[in-house]
């Protein structure tokens, strides 16, 4: 058994056909309901339910301050490489696309990893786009060793690994583990996916399932929105959040929503994200699971960033860059524009200014 | 559409298992049965006494009940697994309901201990239906060890103090692919019905019934709860609470 | 000769079966179980076994209980 099995089950539902008959009444008993169904989490993704966002957005504020207090955890991501042996359509890294190809040394990892700890922050993630030939394991661990000096937590975003060489990143100081399925339709997901090892659905839809068996401490995951029918991805991607949870309790699970931004390769999104839709599917999946987490990037407009604050989100990255080594070179071309450029100290005085605290040590392994 | 709950391959439509226990008579066992519309009944395995001439509890259960024995009396797993092999030698059917007691202060069931005789009985080909404190790592441990539903316990046996383990059984609801039947405890109608409401598949009750002033009315009194709160429970829950708009709403940003 | 009948240390007739001890003791067949050295036996056999000193029979029956 594993969340494919799962996903399997919902071959075949006719979602459109769902979303034309839920009432308002069906809505109402979702909102008010102490422990959602699946189908409940549905009627609030319902087109039905945006007249009910305000009420939603009540519950959902009620329960994230209930489960994780008036806080918002601060983190950074550092792009140690942009080699890829994927053709992902959407996507400013892919290996067609030519741009500079780099890889930090241990000096330059060094070197990024001390201008960010500088600012206070100390939960980091890694990434190094998706070669397993270029950024082998031994490279991510000999960058985990660094980063180790100067941050309390250390979650990685690679290409999906073996259960056991997630657990030697783990042993190596690694705890956190983030990978985007990208789409949940899998005919979708081939047509995106033309070549490379990204091709193959299944083994990127268990990678999660891998790194919890191997001790990761938090696993997000997440749909990129504008690739395919938003409401039914961000279904299958709380169904498996869900799976996750009650499969792995010792984990902590969380969601990104991202939206697909303008990138190098000026791929049209074919589906368009309103604020509005976006905000409907933090809502939702807070009502959901009150107790996963939902992490919003930079790739989000600071206007949007600061009010979604009070709507059911736990984490933010602060000072970003998705350049690689973009901090100590600025001139370096990242996978996508950043839309929330501010500083990790200017984030922590909008947090502070909307009545929360921003954190930026949740815990460290001691 | 017929609101069945299946265990064991059976079909139960009536969710209020009787415990045959304290009852003044036994002739009541029947009429209660009758009354309520019980199909589930438990019974005990026990030494016979050769001092005294015992009735046989089996002549007054109705044929078509489901005699489910408990391994009462075990201290510990072996103790359990061999009550329950003698009473399915003697033909009594697959189920058992395991109730491993090494307390007898309070007489709550070891999970540890119910955990193993569980596992091997299951192994056996019996219908496990085990006893337990409600523990949300010690269901699913049930659940692995091939249980055929969890009895988690509303209070301590016979106490009749009701759905004391209410948010513990409502986490195990939520979290167990299996039945979850509250046993022990239940002292009212209204507090079974509240288990049901709570999504509870059955309800095993004795001691209510049983020392109750007229024990057949109130088997019947029990099985309408029982099924009033399933009704509930299947109509879903109305709208109770509600979020009034506020003066600043979260979501007034939101343009397009 | 001394069996453990029940647990209990009882003087029975040399040579006794147990079906001779489940009459004498005017127990109803239909409505026991005989455990036999911690072996169930099936009714059919109880004809058969002649019970030897120190033997352990349990005779068990179903009641009340919750």
């Amino acid at each position: 058994m594993s969340f494919y099995d799962e996903r399997k089950k919902y071959e075949g539902f006719d979602f459109e056909g769902f979303f034309e008959q839920v009432t308002d009444a069906d809505v109402r008993r979702a909102i008010n309901r102490d422990r959602l169904t699946a189908l409940d989490y549905l009627t609030l993704l319902s087109p039905r339910a945006e007249a009910y966002l305000e009420e939603i957005a009540r519950k959902a504020h009620r329960l994230t301050v209930q489960h994780f207090g008036r806080v918002i955890l601060l983190f950074t991501p550092i792009y140690v490489a942009n080699y890829c042996s994927n053709q992902c359509l959407y996507c400013g890294f892919k290996a067609t696309n030519r741009l500079e190809r780099k890889k930090l040394t241990p000096a330059e990892v060094e070197e990024e990893a001390r201008i960010i700890a500088a600012t206070g922050l100390k939960h980091i993630l890694l990434l190094t786009g998706e070669s397993r030939s270029k950024s082998p394991v031994s490279y991510i661990r000999e960058c985990v060793e660094i980063l180790k000096k100067y941050f309390a937590s250390i979650g990685i975003e690679v290409y999906p690994l073996e259960e056991e060489e997630y657990r030697e990143l783990v042993d190596a100081g690694v705890d956190g583990f983030c990978m985007y399925q990208e789409v949940y339709d899998e005919e979708v997901y081939a047509r995106l996916h033309p070549a490379g090892p990204k091709r193959n659905y299944r083994y990127r839809l268990e990678a999660p399932e891998r790194a919890c068996r191997a001790g990761m401490r938090t696993v997000n995951i997440g749909a990129l929105l504008g690739l395919h029918e938003w409401r039914t991805e961000a279904f299958f991607t709380g169904l498996h959040a869900d799976y996750l949870q009650r499969a792995y309790p010792e984990v902590e699970i969380s969601i990104s929503p991202p939206r697909m931004r303008p990138e190098l390769g000026g791929f049209e999104p074919p589906v368009k994200v309103t604020d509005r839709n976006l905000v409907q599917y933090i809502l939702a999946f807070r009502l959901f699971m009150p107790r996963g987490g939902v992490t919003i990037s930079s790739r989000e407009r600071a206007e949007l960033r600061d009010h979604l604050v009070r709507l059911g989100v736990t984490k933010m990255s602060a000072g970003s860059n998705t350049a690689v080594g973009g901090r100590s070179h600025p001139e370096a071309v990242g996978q996508f524009e950043i839309s929330d450029g501010r500083s990790v100290a200017e984030m922590a005085a909008m947090i502070y200014s909307r009545g929360y605290q921003p954190v930026y040590k949740d815990w460290q392994m001691v | 559409m017929r609101d069945v709950l299946e265990i064991g391959g059976k079909q139960i439509t009536n969710r209020l298992f009787l415990g045959t226990g304290k009852f003044s008579s036994n002739r009541l066992i029947p009429e209660a049965v009758r009354a309520a519309g019980v199909q589930v009944v438990t019974v005990a395995l026990r030494r016979v006494d050769m001092e005294f001439e015992q009735e046989n509890i089996a002549a007054y259960i109705p044929e078509d009940c489901i005699m489910m024995p408990n391994t009462s009396g075990a201290r510990n797993a072996q103790e359990a697994v061999r009550i329950a092999r003698l009473a399915r030698a003697a033909g009594c059917g697959n189920w058992v309901k395991i109730e491993v007691i090494s307390d007898n202060r309070y007489l709550l069931p070891d999970n540890y201990e119910t955990i193993k005789a569980t596992e091997i009985l299951a192994g056996e080909g019996f219908v496990v239906l085990p006893y337990m404190s409600p523990d949300l790592m010690v269901a699913k441990k049930l659940v692995e060890a091939g249980a055929a539903a969890v009895m988690p316990l509303g209070a301590p046996i016979g106490s009749n103090r009701g759905l004391k383990t209410r948010e513990l059984v409502r986490i195990l609801i939520d979290e167990i692919p299996l039945p979850v039947i509250v046993d022990a405890g239940l002292g009212r109608p209204s507090e079974a019905a509240e288990a049901m409401e709570m999504g509870a598949a059955a309800v095993l009750v004795n001691t209510a019934i049983a020392t109750a002033e007229d024990p057949v009315a109130m088997a019947r009194a029990f099985s309408l709860a029982v099924a009033a709160g399933r009704l509930a429970y299947l109509a879903g829950p109305g709208e109770s609470v509600e979020y009034a708009r506020a003066s600043s709403p979260l979501t007034g940003f939101l343009r397009d | 000769m001394n069996i453990y009948l029940n647990g209990k240390a009882t003087d029975v007739p040399d040579g006794l079966t147990i079906a001779e001890l489940v009459a004498q003791r005017m127990l109803n067949p239909e409505t026991i179980i005989v455990e036999y050295n911690y072996n169930l036996v099936k009714k059919e056999c109880w004809d058969g076994i002649v019970l030897k000193e120190n033997d352990r029979l349990e005779i068990l029956r179903f009641v009340e209980g919750g």
